[in-house]
């Protein structure tokens, strides 16, 4: 029945006159791809599109938020404690004014691929690829930092309870004062009945005896930083008037602020990568006032990328 | 294709299998009713990988001790990658993809009237996301062979033995194979993401004139809620499944109690996917039976927008519901009662489903093709799966359910039940459309029949099985249960040739079947208005659409075997409101 007549299909559609095929662009916009009528169809599209999977994203992100906030309602003193004594609030505030700046470069940028202004566009996007490698850049100190006083994810991180010691220096005791007996009778208790012995709280803790336990960090790691300042003495106090439970859970802290901003970092790279490739683009001039969805689209991910860093911002560097 | 008389046939129809040739033609098409295609092939070939698993569990459980093996440790280890490796390749790889996928994508642009959905791009993207993930999925298994073949050690993984949940602690401290099965869980998932946010954009642009949104094909509006779900469900599977990675690969401590981390929280994250990955499974299967009850009953779809609705209300109910996953896990009593109640409220959406089809069917002039069978099998067994979800959501009556072949067999009845006949009977409703031949419908029925009474002796047994206390995921069992496990394993062996009889089926019709007409069941939905096969392009005009359960404007013709329209002595504006293609002059 392919006789279209009888469907009311003309016979000579598939390559008559309508030629929607994809050889039959000549008087076509150039970017309108063949299955959308109009360009303003394919931008609505686009958009929409875009805005679903920003949906996504600001999902993926939050099953994050989510653990964030199930672990700080659980031992909001460990957040504060490891906020407080280890994260830089200044490198903090000063990303944030990066990214922020670089977000108005962006929508500045989209406005002048709207209104026709090529060079401005061009400008535009360098300066967000310059606040964006500024972000990468001042995170990468930071992240530095916390590999340089072992507060990395997991277990490089001497609170974690799988904690390697990646340095020789990190069994403290030996190096420094001896162990204070507050919390454990010794730091490396020779079996799990003498840990026993010794501690108030007995329940959780034997598993973990040993250098590398949990009772260890109380005992040796704060220390073990040779060059012990006021604030890492303030450090150690704070952190032996946490409670034993909560000791356990310092490392969650830096898990939670690793992968949150990690993930993060991510998806900044990513957009610069996208940038560089507007950029290109924009350079070889191929964005006007009838096209320029992409600089739209990649500006709309842009402010994503912006907006996810305020949340992260104060949670994790001005809440304690 | 079969031509009436007087009109000799186009030298040479263009359409979309023949359109272009070469392997890269296919490998790099942007054409959605191609990639419909690929995705049958994959999801077909990993449905005969889960059902090969499930017929090994079967066969294995044939006595309560383990008969396969002579070494008890081998014999467990073969079983707990069994099932595990069976519910991970069936959901995530079979069942979640299949109807949206596969015949979404090849339906949806047709029913829309559109060329293709509105990113073609994303949607290979999407495609190759999918084999990406299964080649995660086959290292896995390859690991396991070789580990027990030869003893070899793959890196980070021999099998798969956390079950397709994935539960921490055991995923994240003690499992095997836990990092390359979630990484690829996690790549599938974008397959997921992609298809829905493709379908979305798709839905809400690419409409054809007249279409409105109570005017869209009922397929269309449940592929629009199943969407919605893939697009805010999946994203927070991707992120428990990268926890799951860091967890094992860098003890980031969010999970594991070992360092301070909370696995019960695993549990919130994964069912709150995994529940409405439910919905994502049976929406869109009860899409396509609104279709095929319609037009294989020859009625106006009964209840239009009760039915369209009610698939977003099951989108939405779906998201608040998880927690009755986790009656046992230490959840508060507070939290129990409430997930219970709202566990019962996803019971109304579904009720106002199966009562419109009945409502359908009614009076209809219900044909018995292998789609209808197909159909009217769903609504049966949906029903029973239905009504034991709801033991299931009552609190006192899970405590003693949970974790026994009672969940096992009620999830059977949805997912397979209800989500697999969905799919076969869909597969068999647009088959002519696909591919421009008819299969032969004698052996579609004998085959349909079969597999609906294989499927019942498989899975009612284990409700019995459950009740009496039977617990799920036990290599070796109490001789007490041995009866039912002998069933459901003669019932899985009927089943399994009743799915070879259509196999069969597919493939003789493809080489051998008769063309197709292109209006082989007189539906009106707009894909019967192209071409069987569709061109490349798929209309050659815009269609305009009208509404598309009224069939009346199609009458029966024996020359070609297939529906046209009633031309004649019935006036244009008549015509009209049958709802037609009309050309359009511009």
């Amino acid at each position: 029945m392919s006789s279209a007549s009888q469907t009311d299909l003309p016979l000579a559609a598939p390559h008559g006159d309508h030629a929607h095929g994809d050889h039959a662009h000549g008087d076509h916009d150039p970017h309108l791809a063949h299955h959308f009528d109009t360009p303003e169809q394919q931008m609505t599209s686009a958009k929409l599109g875009m805005w679903v999977f920003l949906g996504t994203e600001v999902l993926m992100f939050g099953g994050l938020f989510c653990a964030y906030s199930i672990n700080r309602h659980n031992h909001p003193e460990v957040f504060a404690f490891a906020a407080e004594s280890y994260l830089n609030v200044f490198w903090g505030t000063l990303n944030t004014l990066i990214l922020i700046s670089s977000s108005l470069t962006m929508a500045w940028g989209v406005r002048a691929a709207q209104l026709n202004q090529k060079r401005l566009l061009v400008v535009c996007l360098i300066l967000t690829l310059l606040g964006a490698a500024g972000f990468m850049v001042i995170k990468s100190i930071e992240y530095t930092a916390k590999w340089d006083e072992h507060v990395w994810v997991g277990k490089w991180n001497q609170y974690n309870a799988d904690y390697k010691g990646s340095e020789p220096e990190a069994p403290g005791p030996a190096l420094n004062a001896p162990p204070t007996p507050v919390m454990t009778p010794a730091a490396s208790p020779a079996t799990p009945s003498d840990a026993n012995a010794g501690q108030d709280v007995s329940m959780i803790k034997p598993r973990y005896g040993g250098p590398s336990g949990l009772a260890a960090p109380t005992a040796h790691p704060n220390e073990s930083i040779r060059e012990s300042s006021l604030n890492e003495r303030v450090r150690v106090e704070r952190y032996r008037s946490l409670s034993d439970s909560e000791q356990w859970h310092v490392s969650a802290f830096f898990s939670c602020y690793f992968l949150m901003t990690g993930l993060h970092g991510l998806h900044v790279l990513i957009g610069m990568g996208v940038i560089t490739w507007l950029l290109i683009r924009a350079i070889k001039g191929e964005f006007s006032a009838e096209y320029f969805t992409p600089v739209d689209l990649v500006g709309l991910y842009w402010h994503l990328v912006d907006i996810i860093w305020i949340f992260l911002y104060p949670l994790l560097y001005l809440i304690h | 294709m079969s031509v009436a008389q007087p009109i000799p046939a186009p030298a040479k129809v263009d359409n979309y299998l023949t359109h272009d040739r070469g392997f890269m033609s296919w490998a790099f098409t942007l054409d959605h009713k191609r990639i419909g295609l690929l995705y049958m092939g994959g999801v077909l070939t990993a449905f005969l990988l889960g059902g090969t698993f499930a017929v090994l569990i079967r066969t294995f459980l044939l006595t309560p001790h383990a008969w396969m093996f002579k070494d008890k440790v081998q014999a467990h280890l073969f079983y707990n990658n069994m099932f595990s490796l069976h519910g991970a390749v069936m959901v995530f790889m079979f069942i979640i993809p299949a109807v949206p996928a596969v015949l979404g994508n090849f339906v949806l642009p047709l029913m829309l009237g559109a060329k293709d959905v509105a990113f073609p791009r994303l949607n290979l993207l999407s495609l190759y996301c999918w084999f990406g993930g299964a080649i995660f999925f086959s290292y896995v298994l390859l690991g396991g062979v070789f580990h027990a073949a030869f003893g070899v050690q793959w890196p980070g993984g021999w099998g798969l033995d956390t079950g397709w949940t994935f539960y921490t602690p055991y995923s994240t401290n003690y499992a095997s194979g836990t990092v390359p099965a979630t990484l690829g869980a996690f790549i599938l998932g974008f397959s997921s993401i992609l298809t829905g946010v493709n379908f979305v954009a798709t839905i809400h642009t690419l409409r054809a004139r007249g279409m409105a949104w109570f005017r869209m094909p009922l397929f269309v509006w449940a592929l629009y809620a199943t969407s919605l779900i893939q697009i805010l469900a999946t994203p927070v599977l991707a992120i428990t499944l990268l926890l799951i990675t860091a967890e094992r690969t860098l003890n980031v401590g969010i999970f594991d109690p070992h360092i301070g981390g909370d696995p019960v929280l695993f549990q919130h994250f994964f069912w709150f996917y995994s529940h409405p990955a439910v919905y994502i499974m049976i929406l869109p299967a009860m899409g396509v039976i609104s279709e095929l009850i319609s037009v294989h009953s020859r009625k106006h779809i009964f209840g239009y927008n009760f039915i369209a609705l009610s698939s977003v209300a099951l989108a939405l109910l779906g998201f608040i519901v998880w927690g009755h996953h986790m009656f046992v896990s230490g959840q508060s009593n507070l939290a129990n009662t409430i997930f219970s109640i709202l566990t019962f409220s996803v019971a109304i959406p579904s009720a106002v489903k199966v009562f419109n089809w009945l409502g359908t069917l009614y009076k209809g002039s219900i044909r018995f093709t292998t789609p209808m069978l197909y159909a009217m099998g769903f609504i049966l067994l949906f029903t029973i799966g239905g009504l034991t979800g709801l033991f299931l959501g009552a609190l006192m009556v899970d405590i003693p359910l949970h974790d026994t072949y009672f969940v096992i067999a009620h999830f059977h009845y949805v997912a397979m039940g209800s989500m697999l006949f969905a799919f076969l009977g869909g597969m068999y409703h647009w088959f002519p459309k696909m591919f421009g031949k008819m299969y032969h419908e004698r052996t579609g029925q004998i085959a349909a029949i079969i597999i609906f009474i294989g499927f019942n002796i498989t899975f009612l047994p284990q409700f019995v099985a459950g009740t009496k206390g039977a617990p799920r995921r036990w290599a070796e069992y109490p001789e007490q249960y041995q009866k039912y496990h002998v069933m459901s394993t003669c019932g899985a062996y009927m089943m399994t040739t009743g799915l070879l009889i259509v196999a069969f089926n597919w493939l003789h019709g493809l080489m051998r079947g008769r063309p197709a007409p292109d209006n082989p069941w007189g539906g009106n939905s707009l894909e019967w208005h192209c071409p069987s096969p569709p061109p490349h392009d798929n209309f050659a005009v815009p269609p305009v659409a009208d509404d598309p359960y009224n069939m009346g404007g199609w009458e029966y013709d024996k020359t070609i075997g297939g529906w046209v329209p009633r031309s004649h002595e019935i006036s244009p504006s008549e015509t009209a409101a049958a709802g037609r293609t009309r050309p359009v002059s511009h």
